[in-house]
């Protein structure tokens, strides 16, 4: 399987669509820092305009770790679409191409064939998360500097300690990993069903909406499905900014407000993950392959 | 007759008048006392503790850098981080608990405050331009020392200042300062904070309409060093 992982991961990096990820999402950043560094004032201010009616805030609001937290909430929108551009196409690629009974003539497993294709995808959505970690974090701290994290949640207001966030940071890009992993997952399964990359990559987009759009809506015959769409769950990485109190109000430095929380939105994120997979393992062993 | 009556209401009246501002020259005196120990302290410079207790903030202790130059000049700062205050009364401290101008001082009967029997004096000011419109203090009178304030500002609400003192006492510098406010509700749509999940009931309700305060614990004061004014821009 080895050896065929690496053939597919020669496959993913040949083609140029996958760097045209990686350049979208340093385009992406780039932007989001100019403007910041050129406005971000006018941006702390207007976030801010309530609570400065009432309170003054002294200290570097704009520093990297703020910059970092206001990419990922931007980003983590839009990265599944560049996820699907190379997972759906996994399998769909290869019927489009008529490459994929050769493939098959391989003294290879049709599970091992799956899962190296899977791993691919999985290692590419790793290596672009550990891009914008490299330019939405490191970039942003070498650019902005770095000071503790404010942040304005809904109803309450966060100041995570400089010495705090890093590792709160680690938490949130490997929760991040596994949301994105959902995504290429489903990308994956969905390139089961189509002989050209289009469709299922559309598909996977389409999915997201829809789910995203049902996991933000407040209403009550939403509510009951909520809890098991994977879109709800991908936004919880933002836990790992929220810490503890104790009965006078003394923030516990190093605490997580809700790790139950993480723990129950990463086992629906994995059994989503293995569910896909599963799916298109099951599938593939199943298909009679005639592209 | 009537002019029998009408004569002891006019002593009644007159005698009534003078104790009253017999009374307020003592208490414009106790004040002056207090004033004139706050006055051996030109200026000081002291490092503190600072812990935020706002109930929809959630903030870690911090320290702070307090820089006083007699008469009004104030600043505090993080030393380091960010920190959050109550705006307007970050610029409330013991000096501009005694006003710089012309007041008149009304007494309030007495009180305590913990343990210690206090002096309750109402301050108000002469002027009518300036902020702070109406300053309670609670005042020890066996040490000179203020222990307690309310202070209702023109623009930013009420403030209560709680002083507890201990090496710097001589001085009438506090060892700790509770400070407490009255915080509004804080609301932000999420549509800013792209949060779509509920926040938990029993929390939300937590932070509703609690009063706010900020708590300085002063560890080191250096006094009178000669502070620049450069400090306080």
């Amino acid at each position: 399987m080895w050896e065929h992982l690496q053939i597919e991961l020669y496959k993913v990096f040949k083609r140029p669509r996958t760097y045209l990820s990686f350049a979208a999402i340093t385009a992406l950043i780039g932007v989001i820092q100019l403007g910041l560094l050129v406005d971000g004032k006018e941006y702390a201010d207007f976030v801010m305009a309530d609570f400065a009616n009432s309170f003054s805030v002294d200290g570097k609001i704009l520093n990297g770790y703020f910059i970092c937290y206001v990419i990922l909430q931007l980003l983590l929108v839009h990265v599944p679409l560049l996820i699907a551009l190379i997972a759906a196409d996994m399998i769909s690629g290869e019927a489009n191409m008529g490459t994929l009974r050769i493939l098959l003539t391989k003294p290879q497993s049709r599970t091992a064939i799956v899962m190296a294709k899977f791993i691919a995808s999985v290692i590419y959505t790793l290596l672009l998360l550990i891009w914008i970690a490299i330019m939405g974090l490191f970039l942003s701290m070498l650019i902005f500097g770095t000071d503790d994290l404010f942040l304005m949640k809904s109803s309450y207001v966060v100041i995570v300690k400089e010495s705090d966030v890093f590792w709160r940071y680690a938490g949130a890009f490997c929760f991040a990993a596994l949301a994105m992993i959902t995504v290429a997952a489903l990308g994956f399964f969905l390139s089961f069903f189509a002989e050209n990359s289009i469709g299922p990559i559309v598909a996977t987009m389409s999915v997201i909406i829809v789910c995203t759009i049902l996991s933000t809506m407040n209403i009550p015959l939403f509510n009951l499905i909520k809890p098991y769409l994977f879109t709800t769950h991908m936004i919880t990485w933002k836990e790992f900014f929220d810490f503890k109190v104790n009965d006078a109000n003394e923030a516990i430095i190093g605490s997580i407000q809700y790790p139950d929380k993480i723990i129950r939105s990463a086992t629906v994120l994995a059994v989503h993950i293995v569910l896909f997979v599963g799916s298109a393992v099951w599938l593939f062993r199943k298909k009679d392959i005639l592209s | 007759m009537k002019m029998i009556v009408n004569k002891n209401f006019l002593i009644l009246f007159v005698a009534l008048s003078l104790s009253a501002a017999l009374h307020a020259q003592d208490m414009n005196a106790l004040v002056m006392k207090v004033k004139a120990k706050l006055e051996k302290v030109k200026d000081y410079t002291a490092d503190g503790r600072m812990k935020t207790d706002v109930a929809f903030i959630k903030a870690p202790i911090g320290r702070v850098k307090v820089f006083f130059k007699s008469p009004d000049k104030f600043k505090l700062q993080r030393d380091g981080g960010i920190s959050v205050l109550p705006k307007g009364g970050v610029s409330i401290n013991i000096g501009s608990m005694i006003m710089q101008t012309g007041f008149v001082a009304i007494d309030a009967g007495m009180s305590t405050v913990g343990s210690t029997p206090v002096r309750v004096v109402k301050l108000l000011p002469d002027a009518d331009a300036g902020e702070i419109i109406l300053s309670t203090l609670y005042i020890d009178e066996t040490n000179l020392l203020i222990r307690k304030s309310v202070t209702t500002t023109r623009e930013n609400g009420t403030y209560e200042m709680e002083l507890q003192y201990g090496k710097y006492a001589a001085y009438g510098l506090p060892d700790k300062v509770l400070f407490s406010f009255n915080a509004k509700d804080y609301k932000l749509p999420k549509g800013i904070t792209l949060e779509f999940d509920d926040t938990d009931k029993a929390i939300k309700d937590k932070m509703k309409g609690k009063k706010g305060r900020v708590e300085i614990n002063y560890t080191a004061y250096t006094i009178n060093t000669g502070l620049s004014d450069a400090i306080f821009k």
